[in-house]
């Protein structure tokens, strides 16, 4: 009899699976729900990129590309990253093209962190950055933001945390499920509270593209004293639409990409080689497309704010990615209560903000990236579920 | 402002003044008083369903006809093309450009129907010249919807 508990990681093994899995079987076995769960873009990949795609399929374009992904890719990213956001990183050796935003983070908390080492991750946050850690034997540090600081970190947060086996700061904004972005001087404070240490910062910008009214994206690289210290992750999944494809890269200086990409070169070879192909056309001529898509979003975000607002379920306004984060503490429910009540009486599917934290409770996560008439048949039955409570 | 209303009650003109304030971050009485300078103008002149009438049993047909005309003086096609409109077998109604003059859209009750239609109303006026008609087999969009059964939401992975 072969005890599987005793072959598999241990650490693998203690790792919590996704509460909210069973929730989504549930919701799923039923008729008639209407989900604001997904976190995934509506909207179809923009044709000229399918295209470009397509194109390369039919060039017969499906052999390996290089390790750090095809040349001119990593032009094409770091013209953008230059243009966006005023960040300049060499395409020969300080880019690397992964699976994902998902495979840059993975492959950068596993070159950083060894046994032992702290990593200082604010939640609520998207789910990732604490199980890859605890992966590699790191410690993770959450930081619990607060709705009074519209769940930005601040340096005090952060100063109270950091101790000499820090290691690593994550710094995921725009952020999924709070919407919080942070601005010029949040950062600019972060990084006075680095100063002359030795910890690195991981920017998860993957909502780069989603910022709305006058938020800027500002990247946390391009503030005096953080260029040295942070590895920049972006990809084309939520700007493009291009979840499926799974593209997207990882920047930082040289000294840490060159350790970087020996995992990747391990693990995975490269990229989708279609995928950076598709990605090419992304970045030089879809400019048009992405604003097209962030209007929609925009108006979608006033929609569904108002809307929660109106029913008494105070929402701050998120300023980037594309998530509500409403409170529904004056319901007196619990998240996990609320969302099995409301899928079971009204069939509508949201997501307990406890699924990013502890410091999630009391709220729940609701996406707009669904059709205004989706959103509002859903706050009509959020509405009708509040008035038999 | 008003570009942004248009594009919104043309994507689907059930679409609330509230909902419209919302999502252009407005009041909800400046989108209506908006929505009334518009009708008044006359910029905003009908709001319409888009029905699959192939779903029902009384579905109809159309055809699109096309006619040449020979332009009156001073008047142009005006004459011509308010006599055409004034039909309420007709749906459309536009000038061209190309190898034909006006573009009428006709329906009816059978193909028959059209044909009479054609044939006694409007092959029959004075400066219309020549008449090819052409029947739809078949609407796949129209009016910016498509008129096949949506594809389910295969978006399925709920922690992202």
């Amino acid at each position: 009899m072969i005890d599987y508990s005793r072959m598999l990681n241990s650490a693998v093994q203690e790792i919590k699976p996704s509460g909210i899995r069973k929730f989504f079987d549930i919701a799923s076995s039923m008729d008639d729900v209407i989900s604001l769960g997904v976190g995934e873009p509506d909207f179809q990949t923009p044709w000229q990129i399918r295209k470009a795609g397509i194109t390369s399929l039919e060039r017969g374009r499906t052999k390996y590309s290089a390790n750090k992904g095809i040349d001119v890719l990593c032009n094409e990213i770091s013209d953008y990253l230059h243009r966006k956001y005023a960040l300049k990183y060499n395409p020969t050796n300080e880019i690397l093209v992964t699976v994902g935003g998902s495979e840059a983070i993975d492959a950068a908390i596993r070159a950083l962190v060894a046994p032992g080492d702290e990593v200082i991750i604010p939640q609520p946050s998207y789910v990732c950055y604490e199980p890859i850690t605890l992966l590699a034997g790191g410690v993770p540090v959450i930081i619990e933001t607060k709705a009074e600081n519209d769940f930005k970190i601040t340096p005090e947060e952060l100063k109270a945390v950091i101790t000499d086996k820090t290691k690593l700061l994550i710094l995921p904004y725009p952020c999924n499920p709070t919407g919080a972005i942070l601005e010029k001087a949040d950062l600019t404070a972060i990084s006075e509270v680095l100063k002359n240490t030795n910890i690195a910062v991981i920017s998860d910008e993957i909502y780069s593209e989603l910022t709305y009214g006058d938020a800027k994206h500002i990247s946390p690289a391009s503030i005096d004293g953080m260029w040295e210290r942070t590895i920049t992750v972006n990809g084309f999944s939520k700007a493009f639409s291009m979840t499926g494809w799974r593209l997207g890269y990882a920047c930082g200086p040289r000294e840490l990409m060159a350790q970087i990409i020996k995992i990747h070169q391990y693990a995975i070879m490269c990229a989708p080689t279609t995928s950076q192909y598709a990605a090419i056309e992304a970045l030089r001529n879809c400019d048009d497309a992405v604003e097209n898509m962030h209007n929609e979003y925009d108006r979608r975000r006033r929609l569904i704010v108002k809307g929660f607002n109106d029913l008494g379920l105070t929402c701050r306004e998120p300023k980037g990615a594309f998530y509500a984060f409403p409170s529904i503490k004056s319901t007196g429910l619990s998240s996990d209560e609320f969302c099995e009540k409301l899928l079971k009486e009204k069939r509508v599917a949201v997501v307990p903000g406890t699924a990013f934290g502890k410091g999630g409770e009391g709220f729940i996560r609701a996406s707009y990236c669904y059709s205004p008439e989706h959103i509002i048949k859903a706050l009509e039955r959020i509405k009708e579920f509040l008035n038999e409570l | 402002m008003r570009t942004e209303i248009l594009k919104l009650l043309c994507r689907n003109a059930h679409y609330t003044p509230a909902e419209i304030g919302a999502m252009l971050g407005k009041s909800e009485t400046e989108i209506k008083a908006e929505i009334e300078r518009l009708e008044k103008e006359g910029i905003i002149r009908g709001y319409k369903a888009v029905v699959d009438w192939d779903k029902l049993d009384d579905a109809y047909v159309s055809a699109i006809v096309q006619l040449n005309v020979i332009p009156k003086a001073e008047l142009g096609f005006e004459d011509v093309a308010e006599r055409v409109m004034s039909f309420h077998e007709v749906e459309s109604v536009y000038l061209m450009s190309g190898s034909y003059d006006l573009n009428v859209v006709v329906k009816g009750k059978t193909l028959q129907d059209i044909a009479k239609f054609v044939a006694r109303e409007l092959a029959t006026i004075d400066s219309v010249t020549s008449t090819v008609t052409n029947f739809v087999m078949r609407r796949y969009k129209e009016l910016d919807t498509g008129l096949c059964d949506p594809e389910d939401d295969c978006r399925g992975n709920f922690l992202l």
